[in-house]
């Protein structure tokens, strides 16, 4: 549980930073708040070279609302997006989620850009955000460019992120209507069994638009535009409801672990979605 | 005296002796994170130790290569089984009469075995040399089920000892048997189960686990080549018992030998074993010439040092139509893993698995054990618990409840009905122990009151009645337990280990200004003994705990003794500390009788002093024998006040408990919550109420860890699947729950101060009871057993097989 050496570096800001990746090239990694790469550092799963620090760059950093639009720095840590109070007004489902994201201990150090940009199908924030329909700024040696979550990820920790590329900002619109995320671990700091993000409005008694996104059910987070379009529409009876879980069961691909097989997997995600969808109808 | 002079009781209270709720002593340097364990050792020199591990369950070693690994700037040495060979050490004897490889001699055996061991200068370099250690290995197959070890043509795993019939515990069968232990009586058992009105039959599979204690593993060991003296500070349960045991595998005589453990972080059984580490740091030691340390990882721990349980146990119970039990029957397939490094004392190779019948007067029993060996890590140790008694526990707590079900009663009730009266002690059971104490019914009559049990039922009852109903999706449990403990290992007579009589020790100087320091042969690993045992010794010579000052773990100053697992400590060395207090009691009584100018018949004990019979202000308090001891000429009477005691218990103690949990099961996740937990324990007399109530916290929550999620799983190709603690279950305080405790007292007649062990009866009485509610709730729609660990997919299972979810 030691890692293998490597060069360290602690760039002051977002420039210096892509510099340094442009000139080290694939044998540098950065470093955000480290829950993930620390620990693959350690187990000399991930070897490399040079490690390029982000903390000192505090353009990276902080949360604003400017004209219905929330903006949050990559390096803000989760423990900042619980603390939010503009946060909680402009998109409470963000600290909902954040509360199920491991400890306090690790929610100091954990970002939000680190957790979205790591491309591990066990973060939650990859899949809330899909749900927010967040988009990702990325600045490298040509410039910045915008992606959105829900084209961001293609594999297992493969995004559209080039090497040399520093995901900087998250951004989405706020919200409004019902929310919930929900979610089935087996212990506090434990990855999702099945989690759900959930943000509904309503149009008098039917609802008026869904998002739904589910995580850790596939190798990247699964927004199921088919389980939301059920929804709409409808008063949500249970036929709908019923509906948008076999959309959404069509959409994710779980895999056997030590959580569990295929089938319980899939049988909890329904769970999880109907009480998300009902709780956040109770919001709306 | 006056209105001012303090009574027998407020002088007794002020030496905060038995019965006080003292605070620990320990916690003001464990709070302030001034402790002192092994990897705090800082030397001059100081080389680390790190092991290249087997990532094969099964294959042989057709070549190491070091090369690569010795090019490493600051690495001094690879060495493998070649080179320890020379000196005998490539294998090593195990606490259970078998061999075990310190370095992989030809092939490995389970997956992590430790095939060479990398010394650095600092564990950086160790661990990148680890690394470049090329080993080629030829893969061969893989037995990871026990039943299957023991096919004819299963592929042999032992090579070295394969045609060997006869073992350390009798003849062997075939090539991958260990033993068979048999107790009890065959046939009358089978006669009375083939006659009787109902059998239940079942097989109760207490998994593979680990007790994964806060602190890894670890050691440094130092050879002064000037004096010839090594010392080996490690993480070890029993100090004495491992410079004997390196004196004899190392040829260095026992005196140059100093083993000494320091504070260490929780043990569970897991530090009582030798381990090749220890073996390689000695031998890197000698060889350099420099302090040596190797302290393993969390996942080093998980993957190779000890683990417990593993036991497969067929069983039959029989009893009359009314429910009067009439025999037990059990046959136990035991995985011991690659070797067996169980660590039990010599005559019991299945531990004290023969209290399998548990808190019951059961008229003839019959008990086989066959251990097996399969391509797991070693072990089988006592994870808080005295040598196999949880499984022993949770073997009958199961079988109870099975029995329950195939005669429609009450399980409560049927224990009821069952339990030895308190008028048969001391009881001998079918399987062969004498059980000192007990009065089960009023423990059980205690807690059922306590929970409100026939109103607990009366709500399950209307819980069902809803799920049935469609108006929740959520089964309530409600877990039974009793559960009897044997503790105390033990009567040289019958226990040893290594042949090592498990007596234990105390040794007491008194100072001459009263105050104290008593050395013992136990040593603690969270357990409080620096706090307990003074008080043992307050209530016995009078001196306050506070002027007494407890040491352990340094086998150039302490006595002789056997450790501390199994809950042993109070009952022997706990006994030792009060016959060595009495020694020094009885030539107190001399001295005040001297100084008092009586014959010594003339002086009685009143609390912290002797005082003439019949002039109670004519007396001397300890303080001041202690002085006297030390400054006056008595005629007749060595100067000082010392007393050593080795205590060879007559008996076991037999602790006891009535626990019950309340759950609710959400079926369609598979979730549970613990409601309540109530856990009542009679551990004879209480020494330290507060401290036994945190020995019980902790213990259930152990036991809530093995019966809810813990467990080491692997795969078919012997890849463990649980080796660090994501997978590997241990709970947070947000995963445990809110338990109530309580006690009777039952004094143990033979300890002479009626205590008996405690720490690990939790843990013995807590995994059944969770289980058996998560068994209780699904009662009704016809569940009798399912395995533990109850993970979330495994209760849903449950749910899922008996059709909950149609």
């Amino acid at each position: 549980m030691i890692p293998s050496s490597f060069e360290y570096h602690r760039p002051g800001d977002v420039a210096g930073a892509v510099a340094l990746l442009s000139q080290l090239g694939e044998d540098a990694r950065v470093i955000a708040g480290g829950h993930s790469l620390i620990p693959m550092m350690k187990l000399r799963m991930a070897a490399l070279e040079h490690l390029v620090d982000l903390q000192d760059i505090d353009e990276m950093k902080g949360i604003s609302v400017e004209a219905g639009r929330v903006r949050i720095g990559a390096m803000t840590t989760q423990h900042e997006l619980l603390t939010s109070d503009v946060l909680a007004g402009a998109a409470p489902i963000v600290r909902e989620a954040s509360l199920q994201i491991a400890d306090p201990q690790v929610r100091y150090m954990g970002t939000i850009g680190g957790n979205v940009a790591n491309g591990d199908p066990g973060n939650d924030m990859p899949g809330l955000m899909q749900c927010l329909d967040a988009t990702f700024t990325l600045q490298g040696p040509d410039g910045t460019r915008d992606v959105q979550a829900r084209s961001f990820y293609e594999a297992a920790y493969m995004t559209d992120r080039a090497d040399e590329e520093i995901l900087t900002t998250i951004s989405f619109d706020a919200t409004d209507g019902g929310y919930a995320y929900e979610k089935q671990k087996r212990k506090i700091g434990d990855y999702a069994t099945a989690a759900a993000a959930v943000l509904l409005t309503r149009d008098g008694g039917n609802c008026a638009s869904a998002s739904i996104a589910m995580t850790n059910l596939s190798d990247t987070p699964v927004w199921s535009e088919a389980a939301g379009a059920a929804l709409v529409g409808t008063a949500l009876d249970k036929a709908a409801v019923d509906a948008a879980v076999a959309a959404m069961l069509v959409d994710i691909d779980p895999t056997e672990d030590n959580r569990g097989p295929v089938a319980f997997k899939n049988h909890v995600a329904g769970v999880i979605l109907d009480r998300a969808i009902a709780r956040a109808w109770d919001r709306a | 005296m006056n209105d001012l002079t303090p009574t027998a009781e407020e002088r007794a209270a002020s030496l905060k002796g038995i019965g006080s709720t003292r605070k620990r002593v320990e916690d003001a340097r464990f709070t302030q994170g001034k402790g002192n364990y092994v990897d705090d050792l800082k030397m001059e020199g100081m080389l680390f130790g790190d092991f290249v591990r087997s990532p094969y369950a099964h294959a042989r070693v057709v070549s190491v290569d070091k090369e690569a690994a010795l090019a490493v700037p600051g690495v001094v040495a690879v060495l493998t089984a070649e080179d320890l060979a020379p000196l005998n050490l490539h294998w090593m004897p195990t606490l259970a009469g078998d061999k075990q490889m310190v370095l992989a001699d030809g092939k490995v055996l389970f997956q992590g075995q430790e095939v060479a061991f990398v010394v650095a200068s600092d564990r950086y370099a160790a661990a990148d040399a680890v690394e470049l250690v090329e080993v080629e290995y030829e893969e061969l197959e893989v037995v990871v089920d026990p039943f299957k070890a023991m096919a004819p043509d299963a592929p042999v795993l032992r090579e070295d000892i394969a045609d060997e019939k006869e073992g350390a515990h009798g003849p062997r069968r075939h090539h991958n048997h260990i033993f068979t232990w048999e107790q009890g009586d065959k046939d009358a058992t089978e006669a009375v189960i083939a006659e009787a009105d109902v059998v239940a039959e079942e097989m109760v599979y207490y998994h593979r686990t680990h007790p994964c204690p806060l602190e890894t593993c670890g050691c440094v060991a130092s050879m002064d080549k000037v004096n010839g003296k090594l010392t080996l500070w490690g993480t070890f349960q029993a100090p004495h018992a491992v410079r004997t045991v390196a004196s004899l595998i190392s040829g260095i005589a026992e005196h140059n030998i100093r083993v000494i453990s320091p504070d260490i972080g929780g043990g569970f059984g897991n530090k009582v074993g030798v381990y090749p580490g220890y073996i390689c740091s000695v031998v890197a030691s000698i060889v350099t010439g420099k302090p040596v340390k190797w302290v393993e990882d969390r996942m080093e721990n998980l993957m190779s040092t000890a683990f417990a349980r593993d036991y497969w146990m067929q069983g039959k119970i029989a009893a009359t139509k009314e429910g009067k039990i009439t025999g037990l029957w059990c046959h136990t397939t035991a995985d011991h893993g690659g070797f067996d490094a169980c660590a039990d004392p010599t005559k019991f190779p299945a531990g004290f698995m023969n209290i399998c019948t548990g808190s019951y007067d059961i008229p003839v029993a019959y008990l086989a054990v066959d251990g097996v060996y399969t391509n797991k890590a070693p072990g089988g140790v006592a994870y808080r618990c005295s040598f196999r008694v949880t499984e022993a526990a949770y073997f009958i707590e199961r079988m109870i409840e099975v029995l329950a079900i195939e005669l429609n009663m009450d399980a409560a009730e049927l224990r009821r009905i069952n339990f030895i009266k308190a008028d048969q002690f001391p009881y001998n059971s079918a399987l062969g122990w004498e059980y000192d104490s007990g009065d089960y019914h009023t423990a059980w009559d205690k807690a059922l009151n306590a929970v409100g049990y026939a109103d607990l039922r009366k709500e399950q009852a209307a819980r069902l009645e809803e799920f049935k109903a469609g108006k929740t999706r959520k089964l309530m449990g409600i877990g039974l337990t009793h559960f009897t403990e044997i503790v105390g290992a033990g009567p040289v007579k019958n226990c040893d280990i290594l042949g090592l009589g498990m007596f234990d020790s105390c040794e007491i100087r008194i100072h001459p200004t009263g105050s104290a320091i008593a050395r013992l042969g136990t040593i603690s690993q969270g357990q409080g003994h620096a706090t307990t045992f003074a008080q043992i010794l307050a209530s016995e010579i009078g001196i306050p705990a506070d002027d007494i000052t407890l040491e352990e773990g340094d086998t150039d100053t302490a006595p002789y003794g056997l450790g501390t697992y199994g809950s042993r400590s109070t009952p022997v060395a706990g006994a030792a500390t009060a016959m060595a207090g009495r020694k020094i009691r009885a030539k107190a009584q001399m001295i005040a009788a001297y100084l008092l100018e009586v014959h010594d018949d003339d002086v009685e004990w009143d609390v912290d002093r002797f005082a003439v019979k019949g002039a109670p202000e004519r007396f001397k308090t300890m303080k001041d024998i202690a002085f006297a001891a030390y400054n006056q000429a008595i005629p007749g009477i060595e100067p000082g006040l010392e007393a050593v005691s080795y205590y060879d218990p007559p008996n076991m103690t037999y602790p006891f408990g009535a626990y019950i949990c309340v759950l609710d099961i959400d079926v369609d996740t598979g979730e549970t919550d613990i409601r309540s937990f109530y856990a009542l324990d009679d551990c004879g007399t209480r020494i330290n109420p507060m401290i036994i109530e945190g020995q019980v916290h902790g213990g259930l929550t152990e036991a809530l860890a093995i019966a809810m999620g813990q467990e080491i799983a692997y795969d078919d190709m012997g890849n463990i699947k649980t080796g660090t603690l994501m997978d590997f279950f241990v709970p947070t305080s947000w995963e445990t729950p809110h338990y109530t405790t309580d006690h009777t007292t039952t004094p143990s007649p033979h300890h002479p101060i009626g205590a008996k062990g405690v720490g690990e009866s939790p843990n013995v009485g807590g995994v059944p009871c969770f289980s058996n509610a998560v068994h209780d709730a699904f009662r009704p729609f016809g569940l009798r057993q399912s395995h533990m660990p109850h993970d979330h997919w495994r209760v849903w299972n449950i749910a899922n097989s008996l059709g909950l979810h149609d």
